[in-house]
């Protein structure tokens, strides 16, 4: 018999809490390697807190967080990206007064090697050639879209395993909207895997293979894109039909 | 008042402000990196200080060639005081900035307390130094070496900050740390080593400034309370956080300082320098060079 191979990420009964507040409630979830997974629900429902908590920027109350098998669950951040996670924040957190230069430079920053610095820099600027022409630009004054190309730019630069994505459409003009969703699929066509948090559900599903809704912290729906999409409580409570 | 006398005055000016400027670099470069004045800053130079005078004392090697030591045992000093108090402090849950600052001013009073203990209130001078009490002449302007000495140090020293911060990964990831060290961890790097080697860095400069200032200065425990004060006025003066700022802004208090003797007595040397800091505070608030 053969031993199937563990999913990328494998999360088990995550509970996270601020301050006693529990945020994200028993939480499981899968992501095999070369997916992409979407991640939806209302605000509110727990989704950034998911990501924070797999990303290390928020310790989970129990529930563990596996990468190909081995648990980083608890672990800080700076080791999670090390691990192979890399993660875009809702609000970018870009070095806002760094060059674009350096902040893509920032996101190679555990590479020594040339080879392995020069290499997903070209990867991302074949993916977001306007970036090659605004390398000197402080990240603070290119417009939200190029600054949200430029977070997912920085963290291809950790040339991560798994690529996790929050709202990367949130407060971008829909021309822009459309690019990123695009560079979304040419970077699993490229071999990363996604993890994406989004509140346009109907956009999102049309590029995952599989998604889960959540609700006040807690999976109510879960599978396939399209069986989400034809799920009657989807269409009734996000798509209006 | 010759044209030999303003030509001096600002020669002697521009040697003590560059060294005023090393002595102050390390206060702004740890405040910028994470909010967080070090009241302990005079002590580390005084701790330099006297580091530099037992040493010359037990070795007869000359303080000048000492002084890479200090830079390291600074650095030690200052990566302790990180990891092992200022780590905790940030962590308080209420009353960060008073917790921040307690932590730092209790650092200082616990050090000056034991030099005090330890090396009694005396004043100390390091003995037979090569470079002690030797001047050069040019065209009738003297230049003490030792300030001397201690000003093409300071150019030295700001020199390698430069490379250091435009051209290593390091210094990028310092100036990360320093836009939002809450969004390091994304690439990977880790806050809390950043932060060590930041406060190792800011201390390592103000043992590299305690060094040269054991030259030709009296050290006692009280001393770096005196210097710390001028540090202060120069880091406002520059920009909270600024390096370079702190550079141009001791320039800018050694000149002022040797102005304000041309015109008063000795015992009121400072008062042009506070006159400047209040001055730059009413005229422009966050300094030079900062940014708030
Ligand atoms: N730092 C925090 N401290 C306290 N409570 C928080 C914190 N962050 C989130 N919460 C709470 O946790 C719950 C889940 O928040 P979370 O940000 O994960 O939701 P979300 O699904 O990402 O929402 P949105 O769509 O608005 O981004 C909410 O009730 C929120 O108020
Ligand atoms: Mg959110």
């Amino acid at each position: 018999m053969l031993l199937e191979a563990p999913p990328l990420l494998e999360v088990r009964d995550l509970t996270t809490a601020y301050q006693g507040l529990v945020a994200i409630s028993g939480i499981s979830l899968d992501v095999a390697e070369g997916e992409i997974v979407a991640v939806a629900g209302a605000n509110g429902a727990g989704k950034s807190t998911l990501l924070k908590t797999i990303a290390g920027s928020e310790r989970p109350r129990s529930g563990t967080v596996k990468l190909d098998g081995r648990n980083i669950g608890g672990t800080a951040g700076h080791l999670i990206t090390a691990a192979g996670i890399a993660y875009v924040p809702e609000n970018r957190r870009l070095f806002p007064r760094l060059s674009v230069a350096d902040n893509l430079r920032l996101g190679s920053y555990l590479f020594r090697g040339k080879p392995d610095r020069e290499e997903p820099l070209e990867r991302v600027f074949r993916l977001f050639p306007r970036l090659n022409e605004r390398l000197s630009q402080r990240a603070e004054t290119l417009s939200g879209g190029e600054q949200q190309m430029l977070a997912i730019s920085r963290a291809l630069m950790t040339r991560p395993r798994l690529l996790m994505l929050d709202e990367p459409s949130q407060g971008i003009a829909p021309k822009l909207v459309d690019e990123i969703f695009d560079a979304v699929i040419a970077i699993r066509a490229a071999g990363t895997t996604v993890l994406i948090v989004e509140q346009r559900l109907s956009e999102v599903l049309a590029i995952a293979d599989r998604g889960y809704v959540l609700q006040t912290g807690r999976v109510v729906i879960q599978g396939s894109a399209k069986d989400i999409l034809d799920h009657t409580d989807v269409r009734k409570a996000y798509l209006g039909v | 008042m010759t044209l030999q006398t303003v030509v001096q005055v600002i020669a002697s000016g521009l040697l003590m402000g560059l060294i005023y400027g090393l002595i102050a670099v390390g206060l702004s470069l740890i405040f910028g990196l994470m909010d967080v004045v070090n009241f302990a800053h005079g002590e580390m130079l005084m701790l330099a200080m006297y580091a530099s005078f037992g040493l010359v004392l037990v070795s007869g090697i000359d303080p000048i060639l000492l002084a890479p030591l200090m830079v390291a045992a600074l650095f030690a000093v200052g990566a302790l005081a990180y990891l092992g108090i200022v780590r905790f402090a940030m962590r308080a849950r209420a009353n960060l900035g008073m917790v921040q600052i307690f932590a730092t001013f209790g650092l200082a009073v616990g050090i000056r307390g034991m030099a005090q203990l330890l090396f009694t209130p005396d004043y100390r001078s390091v003995p037979n130094v090569w470079l002690g009490g030797r001047t050069v002449s040019l065209a009738g302007i003297y230049l003490p070496v030792p300030q001397l000495a201690g000003a093409a140090v300071s150019i030295l020293a700001f020199g390698a900050l430069w490379l250091l911060i435009t051209r290593t990964d390091l210094g990028k990831a310092l100036e990360a740390t320093r836009e939002d060290a809450g969004a390091v961890a994304l690439v990977g790097i880790d806050k809390n080593r950043v932060f060590t080697i930041g406060w190792g860095l800011g201390a390592g400069l103000v043992g590299l400034a305690g060094a040269i200032l054991s030259i030709f200065y009296y050290i006692h425990p009280d001393v770096g309370a005196s210097f710390a004060l001028v540090a202060y006025v120069t880091v406002a003066l520059g920009g909270f956080g600024s390096v370079f700022g702190a550079l141009a802004a001791g320039i800018g208090v050694g000149l002022v300082e040797a102005a304000t003797t041309l015109i008063l007595p000795p015992s009121l040397k400072s008062i042009g320098i506070y006159g400047l800091y209040l001055l730059v505070v009413l005229v422009r608030p966050r300094g030079l060079f900062g940014h708030l």
